[in-house]
């Protein structure tokens, strides 16, 4: 990060982005409280997807980069810790404006917890999974577009079980096995994603 | 060169494996000639006609095995594509950039076929079937792959970039698959499956692994075909291209 308001670009987008969505298909409560999992969860996708430009281009651009690469410090730490920190500016502000989000939505009370936790174990598959189209595209033309053609289809289970949360907890049921899936694939991309986000970066900088 | 590994490393150069592709080609398109028209005679001559679905269903003949082709020829590509990181041989990853393109085309085709299929059966071209949706994800995976080898300047580094996010889509391959399948039951209990289908005529079977068999060999002719124009295309710089040059009439 190198500027203090990126991170309000961020959660800026996320704010908008679920706003029009009651302009779009008009005011009536029963359908914005049907879709409102969904649109929250898409909306947070998208956000953390325009996060990742800046996740390693400045950082390749001047240099500093390569020099994390050739640090005595396993690559893997440095990303994982770059990976932490994204989710920090770019994750975290989601999770803590969402409850505000889903009151608009005039989601009850228990499911804006559900839908806290969800977004809370699935950000940071989001940031991950993120790294790894991160890495693959740095120093490529057109990078924002395909980063978000790599990572989309990839971010299918984190959508799929985080919405599915809210919306069987919406519907009386109970959120845990989509929370447990959820987190297993959260489990999962944490020892995967910075394995593979390290050998992206090795590979764009030889 | 008889027997065994010395033989098959061989063949692991672009100078050497160039005439081998070059011989072994006419025979796979030639399989895939043959067992194509033998599959399609099965499906409109001889497979009876369904009682629930009339002459519609006999699209299955090509939907099928193009949707297996489309499934198994990404697990062929990630492999290629590991090799070729793992060893760093430069034809392991030629054949995985080969394969992209055909394996999209099958999955493009599965989507296409089926669509046609669901239109007189279900009275939709689309339905947010668990494998539908599968199936367009992993259209996506192709997708990805040949844009971002695409996008990178220097092929070496395209292949070495391609091949980890073919990797990292081959884990996500089947959790992909599990999730859309969970989101659907999910979400509307008993839908349309393509598992119906009633016990299957023997004929019927006959003729889709015939089919199956086809596009078996249409993609490895295929595939050999485009790693020829590949190795040409890379190693133009190279001494045994130009010898292959001189050497044509």
């Amino acid at each position: 990060m190198r500027r203090r308001s990126e991170p309000l670009f961020t959660l800026g987008f996320f704010v908008v982005v679920t706003s029009l969505f009651p302009l779009g298909l008009g005011p009536e409560p029963e359908l914005l409280r049907r879709i409102a999992p969904g649109v929250l969860w898409v909306a947070a996708l998208l956000a953390s997807m325009l996060a990742l430009g800046r996740l390693f281009g400045a950082d390749y651009e001047d240099g500093t980069l390569e020099q994390i690469a050739l640090a005595p410090a396993p690559l893997m730490l440095a990303v994982g810790a770059k990976i932490v920190a994204h989710w920090l500016v770019s994750g975290l502000p989601l999770v803590l404006v969402s409850p505000l989000l889903a009151l608009q939505y005039g989601l009850p009370g228990d499911v804006i917890a559900h839908l806290m936790l969800s977004l809370l174990i699935g950000t940071p598959v989001l940031s991950l999974i993120g790294a790894i189209a991160a890495a693959l595209t740095i120093g490529v033309r057109g990078a924002g577009v395909l980063v978000a053609l790599l990572a989309l289809p990839l971010y299918v289970p984190a959508l799929v079980f985080g919405a599915g949360a809210v919306d069987a907890r919406l519907a009386g049921l109970s959120a845990a096995p989509n929370l447990a899936l959820l987190g297993a694939c959260l489990a999962l991309a944490v020892l995967f994603a910075p394995l593979a986000t390290a050998a992206a970066i090795r590979i764009a900088l030889e | 060169m008889s027997n065994g590994v010395v033989h098959w490393f061989r063949y692991a150069s672009p100078q050497t494996f160039y005439p081998l592709a070059g011989r072994l080609l006419p025979w796979f398109a030639l399989l895939a000639a043959l067992s194509g028209a033998a599959g399609l005679w099965i499906a409109f001559f001889v497979a009876p006609t369904d009682a629930q679905q009339g002459e519609s269903y006999r699209i299955i003949f090509v939907h099928v095995p193009v949707s297996w082709m489309s499934m198994f020829l990404y697990l062929v590509m990630a492999g290629w594509a590991g090799l070729g990181l793992a060893f760093n041989t430069r034809l392991s990853a030629m054949m995985a950039h080969a394969i992209a393109p055909t394996g999209a085309m099958f999955a493009f085709l599965s989507l296409w076929t089926g669509a046609l299929w669901g239109r007189p059966t279900w009275g939709a071209y689309w339905v947010w079937d668990a494998r539908l949706t599968s199936e367009l994800v992993l259209f996506f995976l192709y997708l990805g792959y040949m844009a971002l080898h695409a996008a990178v300047d220097d092929p070496r580094r395209g292949d070495r970039a391609a091949a980890v996010l073919a990797l990292v889509g081959a884990i996500n391959v089947p959790i992909i698959y599990f999730s859309v399948q969970w989101w659907n039951t999910l979400h509307q209990g008993a839908s349309v499956s393509l598992t119906r289908a009633p016990s299957m005529a023997a004929t019927m079977l006959a003729g889709m692994l015939l089919m199956a068999f086809a596009f078996w060999m249409y993609s490895i002719a295929a595939v050999l075909a485009r790693v020829r124009a590949i190795m040409l295309e890379r190693e133009a710089h190279m001494q045994w291209t130009h010898e292959l040059q001189e050497a044509a009439p």
